[in-house]
């Protein structure tokens, strides 16, 4: 079974080793230390390690696209944003009528804007299955039509770049419009509980920081297999000689449509636990910048590694934790800097860095056919 | 108050028959003897003094009486000077005097008496100064007055016009008095003749008196008044749809200059610069800086900083080519990121070393204000300018790709570098001119939007997305493909914006372009042959 492969792989069990034992490692230190102590995990550190780990989450689906499927999508975000505002619309439609202006049904911004009755596209998110399967279903659908678009005219390399930007870009603008029923540029928040159980409470944070580290194991199993499998291989020849494939009769667009639906769905169940954590989820999350961010959280660590994505992702976003606390300012010349040194000094990452002396395996990016010829 | 108008009025044309107004002054005395009249009597009686002042022939009363009605005639309180305040804003106001139009420097509020008016003195006091506009030897401003009339004729100045028609020497002049007797004629008699006249008006006080005319009970006048209104109202939508050309072109001229520099560095050497929004951005600062060091001179500035802005936002290109491009070639995804770094970083610097919050740029006053073309039509000057600076840098553009060695070489690289370099052109150079002259004309993209948009840290962002879809929907390595992409979209934009509302119309442009590439991946004009397969 391809799923089952990657288990029997020493990366893998090492990655997930090590995931396990720091959930365990949290998990104990934060409930069986006394507060005063200093290994004490608080539940806002807690919650912040939550959020990094939707983020590595959110990498590894990226990385996926871009490492092993050589399509640099600057629109990943969407798919994120997708998925949080499906978990969103879940979480507002538990608040009830304990919102501020208590309407049963309507949440709080529509009985503002007088909205009279629930949109259709608002049916069936009291439903928790319905929601979640919502998570997969909108960025999976999102990315199937616009794959299948873009795919089958073989638009590709930076074209498809700027143009999945423009489509995080349109979806930005669309959702901070009012008329679309998801809140305008205040999104959505104020979030009671999520499955009966409390958000405000240390106990639920604790969970959804376990429920992230066991949604990444999966996600990053399902990335594994997807990569050891043959249709992985298949999908490194698209990314290093597309056309050769083609000319092999692998059917290219097919390919990259699968894998482009798959990396999409694990980025909206990212966003849909980095929602409950964080507790807003609004159009910020679809803009452009974002997106990009991803990207270069993917090349610090590594890119086609899954690991490199993860190690990027938690890297990052600590700097950027650290950062905005002690010189805010700072930060954007930061991020620049690294997007600058990371692709010009380190092509491979800090993966590459990791391992240099090992040999090149075939997860190695060789000189794509133009590249060849120049 | 009617018999009170038409006296005035009768009374003040009689005089204008009889006397010329150009170059005649009373005596400083009598003058003095007026504005005192004015000042000190009731509201009732300021309406004998303005008539008085009216038919006294002086070439300053035009001066006093539209001071008077916006409240800028006064008095200084211990002197009893009267004066003319020029900028009544803040404490200290600026003034000259009312006889002599000396100018007397700045003066505090405190010690100046306003000479008040009402409102009806004001409407008064409008009609009489068109009526000395139109007696002005200058035809621009007895046009201006003709057209200020439309609406606004009373019985004593109907019985007037005809006579000053005939006595007048401009066509356009008479065809405007024209219009404003026959609006006054439509209104107040329901004359049929006069309807004609107004078919293909596009006043809106022409409109408003068919209107009438077409409730009323009789009925071959609701007919002709009809008609007239069918005319008019295909003339509107047709300078509506002008204004929305205007409108599209002008925004599609910034798209195209924004995209054109793109369309080199992207089109010509295959590099994504992300950094490009922000290179418009410091053309646009130059501009601003300019204006800082030559206060004053705002026109001056401005025409020094597009050299300066091209030089300034060509030397950051050269910067970045050397320090990030030139490392990464053949690898355009890692340009892509490693630019917006750039980009990142040239934000923050802004806002760093300048300002977080937007710079005004001032607009010189050649290139404000607007171009009237008809009554329902006026085109803002800047962005008329615009609309021609950007069709200016196209020609230049062309030019240098076409004419000169450099472009050559350009095209030469462009199309095979193996095969260019053994040729002996020096490849590298030829990176270097072509970033620089991208990058330079994205400086020159800035200093136009510094005309037409805030200068702040995010200008750049707000137009980069805009720019690829234009390069991308024209196809890559085509400057006629920007040229015509760029129009389009401003157009297409414009033309949806109406029923779409602002942001929508961009996202459907957004989609149609997401559509459009689907069928034709490479633009609107795809290269062909070896050069396509980059």
């Amino acid at each position: 079974m391809w799923l089952m492969r990657p288990l029997q792989e020493r990366s893998t069990r090492i990655f997930l080793g090590v995931l396990f034992a720091s959930l365990v490692i949290v998990s104990v230190l934060h409930v069986f230390m006394p507060q005063n102590s200093a290994l004490y995990v608080s539940a806002y550190t807690v919650t912040l390690l939550g959020k990094y780990l939707c983020y590595a989450l959110l990498a590894v689906a990226v990385d996926l696209v871009w490492g092993y499927l050589g399509i640099l999508s600057l629109g990943h975000g969407a798919f994120f944003a997708l998925g949080g505002y499906a978990m969103g619309m879940y979480l507002m439609r538990q608040i009830g009528d304990r919102g501020v202006y208590g309407d049963p049904v309507l949440p709080d911004f529509m009985v503002f804007l007088n909205w009279q009755e629930l949109p259709w596209y608002w049916l069936g998110f009291d439903m928790a299955w319905f929601a979640f399967i919502m998570v997969l279903l909108a960025p999976g659908l999102l990315a199937l039509v616009f794959g299948f678009l873009a795919f089958r005219s073989r638009v590709t390399g930076v074209y498809l770049s700027i143009i999945t930007q423009a489509l995080t870009f349109a979806l930005m603008l669309a959702f901070f419009r009012n008329e679309m029923g998801f809140g305008g540029n205040n999104g959505l928040t104020d979030f009671k509980d999520i499955l009966g159980f409390d958000l405000r409470t240390d106990a639920t944070r604790l969970g959804l920081f376990i429920a992230t580290g066991i949604a990444l194991a999966i996600g990053y199993v399902i990335c594994r297999g997807i990569v050891t499998s043959k249709l992985g291989r298949v999908s490194v020849a698209c990314r290093d000689a597309e056309a050769r494939t083609r000319f092999l009769g692998y059917r290219v667009e097919r390919v990259q449509l699968f894998v482009f639906v798959v990396s999409a769905m694990l980025a909206g169940v990212a966003g849909a636990l980095y929602v409950p954590q964080v507790g807003i989820i609004n159009p910020s999350e679809f803009s452009p910048l974002f997106s990009i961010e991803v990207v270069v959280w993917v090349a610090l660590g590594g890119r086609a590694t899954l690991y490199g994505a993860v190690i990027g992702a938690i890297l990052v976003n600590y700097g950027k934790t650290v950062f905005t606390g002690i010189m805010p300012d700072a930060w954007l010349f930061a991020l620049g800097g690294l997007f600058v040194l990371v692709t010009v000094f380190l092509p491979k990452g800090i993966a590459g860095l990791l391992f240099r002396t090992k040999k090149a395996d075939n997860t190695d990016k060789p000189p794509t056919a133009h590249e060849a010829i120049a | 108050m009617s018999t009170f108008r038409l006296l005035s009025h009768l009374m003040f044309a009689c005089f204008l028959l009889y006397s010329s107004l150009s170059h005649a002054q009373v005596e400083d005395t009598d003058a003095q003897q007026m504005l005192t009249a004015l000042a000190d009597s009731s509201f009732a009686q300021k309406k004998q003094v303005v008539s008085q002042i009216a038919g006294s022939g002086d070439e300053r009363a035009r001066g006093w009486l539209e001071s008077f009605a916006n409240n800028k005639l006064g008095r200084i309180e211990s002197s009893g000077q009267f004066i003319i305040v020029l900028d009544n804003r803040g404490r200290d106001w600026t003034v000259e005097s009312a006889l002599t139009g000396k100018s007397l420097g700045e003066m505090s509020r405190r010690d100046i008496d306003t000479i008040r008016a009402n409102n009806a003195l004001r409407k008064e006091l409008e009609s009489i100064l068109s009526v000395i506009d139109l007696n002005s030897p200058e035809e621009q401003i007895r046009l201006t007055a003709a057209r200020a009339l439309k609406g606004g004729v009373d019985d004593a100045l109907a019985e007037q016009l005809p006579e000053w028609m005939s006595n007048e020497q401009s066509d356009s002049v008479r065809a405007a008095l024209a219009e404003a007797l026959a609006i006054y004629k439509v209104e107040e008699q329901g004359d049929i003749a006069a309807v004609a006249t107004l078919s293909g008006s596009l006043n809106s006080q022409a409109r408003a008196a068919l209107q009438q005319a077409m409730r009323s009970d009789d009925d071959a006048l609701v007919a002709a008044a009809t008609g007239a209104m069918a005319s008019i109202e295909r003339k509107l939508k047709l300078n509506r749809a002008a204004e929305t050309l205007y409108f599209g072109l002008s925004l599609g001229s910034v798209l195209v200059l924004a995209a054109i520099g793109l369309a080199i560095t992207f089109g010509v050497m295959g590099v994504i610069n992300m950094a490009h929004g922000e290179l418009m951005m410091l053309g646009a600062y130059t501009t601003w800086g300019m204006q800082q060091l030559l206060p004053g001179q705002p026109g001056l500035a401005l025409i020094l900083s597009i050299p300066a802005g091209f030089l300034v936002a060509a030397l950051a290109g050269i910067a970045i080519e050397r320090t990030v491009i030139q490392h990464l070639k053949g690898r355009p995804l890692e340009t892509l990121l490693a630019t917006f770094g750039v980009s990142l970083i040239l934000q923050q610097l802004v806002r760093t070393l300048i300002s977080p919050l937007n710079r005004t740029v001032i607009t010189p006053d050649w290139m404000s204000g607007s171009v009237m073309i008809n009554e329902a039509l006026s085109l803002t000057l800047n962005r008329l300018y615009v609309i021609g600076f950007a069709l200016v840098v196209f020609a230049g553009l062309m030019l240098i790709m076409r004419k000169t060695r450099l472009g050559l070489e350009v095209r030469a690289v462009t199309q095979n570098r193996a095969m260019a370099r053994s040729m002996g052109i020096k490849a590298t150079r030829v990176d270097i001119l072509t970033f620089a002259l991208g990058s330079g004309v994205a400086g020159l993209a800035g200093v136009a939007l510094s005309q037409i948009t805030n200068v702040g840290p995010n200008l750049g962002q707000s137009y980069i997305i805009d720019s690829f879809m234009v390069v991308v929907f024209g196809g890559v390595g085509n400057l006629w493909g920007t040229l015509l992409a760029g129009m389009t979209l401003g157009t297409l934009n414009q033309l949806l914006e109406p029923w779409a509302g602002a942001v929508l119309a961009k996202i459907l442009v957004l989609v149609f372009i997401i559509l459009f590439i689907q069928k034709r991946p490479r633009g609107l004009f795809p290269q062909k042959g070896r050069a396509a397969e980059g």
